[in-house]
């Protein structure tokens, strides 16, 4: 930040409101403990994140598939400097893993021992409500 | 299309530029490129600025215009171009296709970047929301350096990269940044340094990392009738440029030991410059990690996948070696002022390919006279790959 002569510009607070009403049954799965990917009714591609929408088929029907949870892990980071608004947070894992469906997640490991994280291992994809009622999920021991 | 050269470069002086505002670092760099190529502001016809701060970093949201104007640009045709980290380039390849097209003779890529008028932690959530926001920041904070360490794990897992490997390629860098003035970190550093600066994101430490950094470049462009009308002894030409990009999600990603962008905007380059890869004298690499540098080495064929470690571990990417790879330090030590990186990515070549490098030692002996820069955009988001031409 400046150590040289400066002037203060105003401060805005931006925190824009991102509309879920086209994948709500995802959020609301994850309320009731339920990680869903979306499944193309048009191609049959299952995907995760979820869309409401098909770039390959263009189809926008889709249906939603409760995936078993079970996951070999790619890759992870432990990550130290935090941004701004995770400031509050312990150190955290993230990690990068395959569902035996075939599609991929990227979320928090928990609950494993730091020297224990190894690529190729297992986890399993649960989900999870926050302290603060934030709906996500995350990788946990099998 | 038409041929197109650089007739004029410019770089400011990179590293904490809390003494200027947006506007007079940009004219740091736009003085000497109009003046090397002995021209003035209102004989630009088009205008494209790489930058990415605008209005978060720093307080501007049209910086373009504010920037035209206060270097004498008003009047020309003007855009902010945007491609994360490789914005510099993907403002170069529009003045270009400018040029190329036919619609003008006379262009400027600019890049400009001011990165320290926030704190470091909010700098830190800009460049980590840098990505896809909604799916991989909101819940799980990632970090620009944490997106690079998810690559190096993987990377290490697969070919046995070692910490030690990426350690080189950041005292590599800092070796030929202390030789070049612009550069933001000028100091020599030692592989124990790395090893035992503080971790930032695992495997990634402080010194695997490029610093956070303001600066400019700037590079005039000329179509080949005003290159000979303004008599122009040493134009660079572009030879070819190809880009390419990536999923905003990482988990959509075949796999974490290459960048699919790069490998597709370096062939699509050489194809574009009717070259290969074995051709260019050296080569700028996107090292905004070191593990990114040994990435890069890979995805733009310099090495079979995989070998990019053994490449720094024998030195074949410094003066002497087989290729030499970030002379002027590559964004580990220069610095990396996101907008402006691809700009001084190619200022660095067109000084190169010219013989002017400000030390004689950093001056790589040219065979072919051919050098390529390589830009990604966030993690493999966005590639442009730049081959010039003397
Ligand atoms: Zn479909």
């Amino acid at each position: 930040m400046a150590s040289m002569p400066s002037i203060k510009s105003r401060e805005i607070r931006i925190a824009p409101e991102v509309p879920i009403n086209r994948t709500l049954r995802f959020w609301e799965g994850l309320d009731e403990g339920r990680v869903y990917a979306s499944k193309c009714k048009g191609c049959g591609q299952l995907r995760f994140p979820p869309v409401a929408d098909c770039p390959s088929c263009l189809s926008q029907e889709i249906e939603w598939v409760d995936i078993s949870g079970e996951a070999e892990i790619e890759t992870f980071t432990h990550v130290v400097a935090k941004p701004e608004s995770f400031k509050q947070d312990r150190a955290y894992t993230i990690a990068i893993g395959k569902l035996k469906e075939g599609v991929k997640v990227l979320a928090w490991l928990v609950g494993f021992k730091m020297t224990d994280v190894k690529i190729g291992m297992k986890a399993r994809l649960t989900a999870r409500t926050t302290p603060e009622g934030t709906s996500t999920y995350q990788f946990v021991p099998p | 299309m038409k041929k197109v050269a650089i007739i004029g470069a410019g770089n400011s002086k990179f590293g904490n530029r809390n003494d200027v505002n947006v506007s007079e670092l940009a004219f740091e760099s736009v003085k000497p490129s109009l003046e090397d190529a002995e021209l003035r502001a209102r004989d630009i016809e088009y205008l494209a600025l790489g930058t990415t701060g605008a209005g978060a970093l720093y307080e501007e949201i049209l910086p373009a215009v504010v920037v035209a104007e206060y270097c004498g640009f008003t009047e020309a045709g003007l855009i902010r171009c945007e491609a994360a980290c490789a914005s510099g380039s993907a403002a170069f390849f529009t003045a270009y296709s400018a040029i190329a097209s036919g619609k003008v003779d006379l262009a400027i890529a600019l890049g400009v970047e001011k990165m320290r008028q926030v704190d470091t932690s909010t700098t830190m959530e800009w460049m980590g929301r840098a990505g896809y926001y909604f799916w991989e920041f909101h819940n799980f904070g990632l970090t620009f350096p944490a997106y690079y360490a998810l690559y190096a794990n993987a990377h290490m897992a697969k070919y046995g990269t070692t910490e030690e490997d990426l350690a080189l390629v950041a005292v590599k860098n800092h070796k030929y940044g202390l030789k070049n003035p612009i550069a933001h970190l000028q100091k020599e550093i030692t592989l124990d340094d790395v090893m035992s600066s503080m971790v930032i994101a695992s495997p990634l430490k402080l010194l695997d990392c490029c610093p956070i950094t303001d600066g400019s470049a700037s590079l005039i462009l000329a179509s080949e009738e005003r290159v000979r009308d303004l008599g122009i002894d040493t134009p660079v030409w572009v030879a070819g440029i190809g880009y390419s990009s990536g999923t905003a999600n990482l988990s959509r990603r075949q796999d974490y030991v290459g960048l699919e962008a790069s490998v597709l905007a370096a062939r699509r380059a050489c194809r574009a410059a009717g070259i290969t890869i074995d051709h260019i004298d050296l080569a700028e690499v996107h090292d905004c990690f070191t593990i990114a540098e040994i990435i890069a080495y890979e995805d733009i064929g310099l090495c079979k996948k995989g070998e990019g470690a053994r490449l720094i571990r024998e030195g074949q990417t410094e003066i002497g070696g087989k290729i030499p790879v970030n002379i002027d330090g590559g964004l580990k030590a220069k610095g990396h002022p996101i907008g402006t990186t691809g700009c001084s990515m190619i200022y660095e070549l067109t000084k190169q390919l010219r013989e002017e490098a400000d030390e004689r030692s950093r001056q790589v002996p040219l065979r072919k006279y051919v050098g390529l820069a390589h830009n990604v955009g966030g993690t493999g988001h966005y590639c442009y790959v730049t081959i010039l031409k003397r």
